[in-house]
């Protein structure tokens, strides 16, 4: 692995509303490189995926983000996009109407737009959405189908995985993907990430269980506890955590 | 996300791009009605007797009536006598007698309108009879429509070619003391378009109207008579648009549609007229009466964009006489600013086993009013009858107003009658989706509006969901149809 820094975040705070949530992060990722981030409900873990997609119902107070050397939290929210910044939602939004195979060529086209490419060619479109679809075991019918409306939990779910194997972002956020999923779709999940484990891209996985980090073996892991993080480690350091819960950092976070 | 409500409301508040206004020598009245008025307009197109007495007893009977007021919009008191009732171009001989004749610059403003006049290019296949002011300036595709009996024609020609057709059927859905704006028109309609489709014949293209009201201070009083006989089958296209001015400009049509027994009309209406500026000045008051005659197994379709005008006062009807008939009502209706719409339908039924469709779509942005207003009837006789109406709403934004008048009205306990209506927001959630997927937020509002659209959107035909997409701002390639 080169050591080509994807993402490096410094000191960042944010807040939403007058809370402040996150309290000076550090993090850096680099190319080709999976980071779990774990820790008790409330820690700041969506805060943190949410500030990085450009959220604006989160102020950013503090620190600095830089994504591929550019200042990231300079970018709006669809340029983050489209430069190659993707978060796969723990709330995947219902689109009435709109068909999902649209979505996502509209979603295509605006990224190949950005670097200058041509739009995609309905029938390659058709090509490409047809193998993802299939990589990632999902019902041909669901193209046709307005973007998550009436999807099972799951459905949601795994329609973000096919998103983000169309979309094949530089740095990949996924929020709480795996909550509520059954083992299948877990193992979809993982598939979907271990393809972006290349050279060119790197995924932030947030998640409150260790079960998924089974399926998807991260490089680095780390805990997150009251806005900062408390500790990081190998994919050991998850495995700690299933045995031994967050209770030890409760108590050094009260302390 | 205090700020994001703004932020849409800033996307969609775009320029009006057909607001031009073309120097045209025009051949116009004073303002101001009375029965002299009537007379010249009556004179002027050559009309036969029986028009002109119609046209005295319409206005006799408007001047015992008064402005309606139930309706949910407000506006200033219009001054009835500060309108000019008559206005047409100045053509160079007397009326054009093919496209070449037609004035370029009136050519020149139908090509910024995007609607080609001339018969090979993008509308091929439409015969577009196109009103201008009050005049109907060319009439294209005559020739092979003619071919299969088929007539469609400016109104005032019919009115000379046709006087038999006219007399039997004018009115005859409308009536002109129908309401005030009906009766208003009734006395003072100056053209619109007249088409006649004999027995069993399937119009070989779609028929499409496009209006314009160009000169100041005219108000447009058209008046469509579209009469499909036994089996007959016909597709009819209307636009609108207006060029922009600080006044307000009156415009009070007429449609009256008759299906005889087995007969299909479908009627579809892009109205972009102008609606104002952002504060409220200038902008059309469209105040319309739109109603067909379904005889036995007809059916009468009426689907409408309608994106324009200050005030849109408008409920395409469709009254269910013979035995089995079928109406249809789709509507996409969008008010932004100021803009205020009461629009909606009524579907009388008084046939047995008649049925009715009622899908309403209302988009309030800024400080629009959006109301749905309709009625569903059903008459002693109306064994079995049937409606599904579904009313939707949107919400951009949290200064605009959408508001649901369902009326309904039961007299045969064997009918069967069906409302829903949903009212919805973009939510900041939805936006944020969209975006995080590399959409701008103005394409993202685009592509909501037009998912919550598609049901009516897919109802236009062709050229018109091309256009409709276009009016609200939205691709919807590949979502629709």
């Amino acid at each position: 692995m080169t050591n080509t820094p994807i993402l490096e975040i410094e000191d960042l705070h944010a807040k939403v509303g007058d809370t402040p949530i996150l309290r000076g992060i550090d993090l850096t990722i680099n190319a080709g490189e999976v980071h779990a981030i774990m820790g008790p409900n409330g820690s700041g873990k969506s805060t943190l995926a949410n500030v990085l997609a450009g959220r604006e119902d989160y102020t950013v107070t503090g620190g600095s983000v830089r994504y591929r050397g550019k200042d990231l939290l300079d970018l709006s929210p669809e340029e983050r996009a489209r430069e190659g910044v993707f978060l796969a939602f723990q709330y995947p939004v219902e689109i009435p109407g709109v068909s999902n195979s649209y979505f996502l060529r509209t979603a295509l086209n605006a990224v190949r737009e950005h670097r200058g490419e041509d739009p995609i060619d309905a029938m390659d479109f058709l090509k490409l959405l047809k193998e993802k679809m299939k990589f990632v075991e999902m019902d041909p019918k669901f193209q046709n189908r307005a973007v998550n409306e009436g999807f099972s939990g799951g459905e949601k779910k795994r329609n973000e995985i096919l998103q983000m194997a169309i979309l094949e972002p530089t740095l990949a956020i996924l929020d709480e993907t795996d909550s509520g999923l059954d083992i299948d779709a877990l193992r979809i999940v993982a598939e979907g990430v271990n393809a972006l484990r290349t050279e060119d891209h790197a995924v932030l996985c947030v998640t409150h269980y260790q079960r998924l980090l089974n399926y998807l073996v991260p490089d680095h892991v780390h805990v997150l506890v009251d806005g900062r993080i408390a500790r990081s480690g190998d994919k050991g350091l998850a495995l700690e955590l299933e045995e031994k819960g967050y209770a030890e950092f409760d108590r050094a976070a009260s302390a | 996300m205090a700020n994001s409500a703004t932020k849409v409301e800033e996307l969609i508040d775009r320029e009006y791009e057909h607001g031009f206004f073309t120097d045209i020598e025009a051949d116009a009245l004073p303002p101001g009605l009375n029965e002299d008025v009537i007379r010249v307009i009556s004179a002027k197109k050559e009309e036969p007797e029986f028009m002109l007495e119609w046209r005295l007893k319409a206005f006799r009977h408007w001047q015992t009536m008064r402005e309606p007021q139930w309706q949910n919009v407000h506006y200033p008191a219009i001054d009835y006598q500060d309108i000019v009732y008559y206005s047409a171009p100045k053509a160079k001989a007397d009326a054009p007698k093919s496209l070449d004749e037609v004035d370029p610059e009136l050519l020149a403003t139908y090509d910024k309108l995007g609607i080609p006049l001339h018969e090979r290019e993008r509308l091929a296949g439409v015969a577009v009879d196109a009103v201008f002011d009050s005049v109907s300036v060319a009439t294209t595709f005559k020739e092979k429509l003619a071919d299969v009996g088929i007539i469609f024609c400016s109104f005032s020609e019919a009115v000379r070619e046709h006087p038999e057709l006219v007399q039997k059927y004018l009115g005859s859905v409308v009536p002109y003391n129908d309401n005030f704006f009906a009766a208003l028109n009734s006395a003072v309609f100056s053209d619109g378009s007249f088409c006649f489709i004999p027995k069993g014949v399937r119009s070989p293209m779609e028929l499409s109207t496009y209006f314009r009201i160009n000169a100041a201070n005219t108000g447009q009083f058209e008046r469509t008579l579209i009469v499909a006989e036994e089996g007959a089958h016909v597709s009819y296209l209307e636009g609108c648009t207006a060029p922009m001015r600080d006044e307000n400009q009156l415009h009070a049509a007429v449609v009256e549609l008759v299906a005889l027994d087995d007969a299909e009309i479908k009627y579809s209406t892009v109205q972009n007229w102008y609606p104002g500026d952002k504060n409220g000045k200038g902008g059309i008051y469209n105040f319309v009466t739109k109603r067909g005659t379904c005889h036995r197994n007809a059916k009468i379709s009426w689907t409408q964009v309608e994106t324009g005008s200050a005030i849109t006062w408008k409920y395409p009807s469709v009254i269910l006489r013979g035995d089995n008939s079928v109406g249809e009502f789709y509507s996409v209706a969008l008010t932004n600013n100021r803009q205020q719409a009461d629009t909606g339908t009524k579907m009388i039924h008084i046939g047995k086993n008649t049925k009715s469709t009622i899908l309403s779509k209302g988009i309030s942005a800024g400080h629009g009013q959006n109301a749905y207003r309709g009625l569903v009837k059903v008459m002693k006789g109306a064994d079995n009858a049937r409606n599904f109406t579904q009313c939707d709403s949107l919400l951009i934004g949290d200064q605009c107003g959408a508001h649901t008048f369902p009326y309904m009205e039961v007299r045969n306990p064997t009918a069967q009658v069906e409302h829903e209506a949903t009212t919805a927001k973009i939510s900041e959630d939805q936006l944020f989706y969209c975006m995080q997927r590399g959409l701008s937020a103005e394409d993202a509002v685009s592509l909501i509006v037009s998912g919550f659209c598609k049901e009516v959107f897919k109802e236009l035909p062709m050229e018109f969901a091309v256009e409709a997409t276009k009016l609200l701002g939205v691709s919807l390639e590949g979502s629709v149809g």
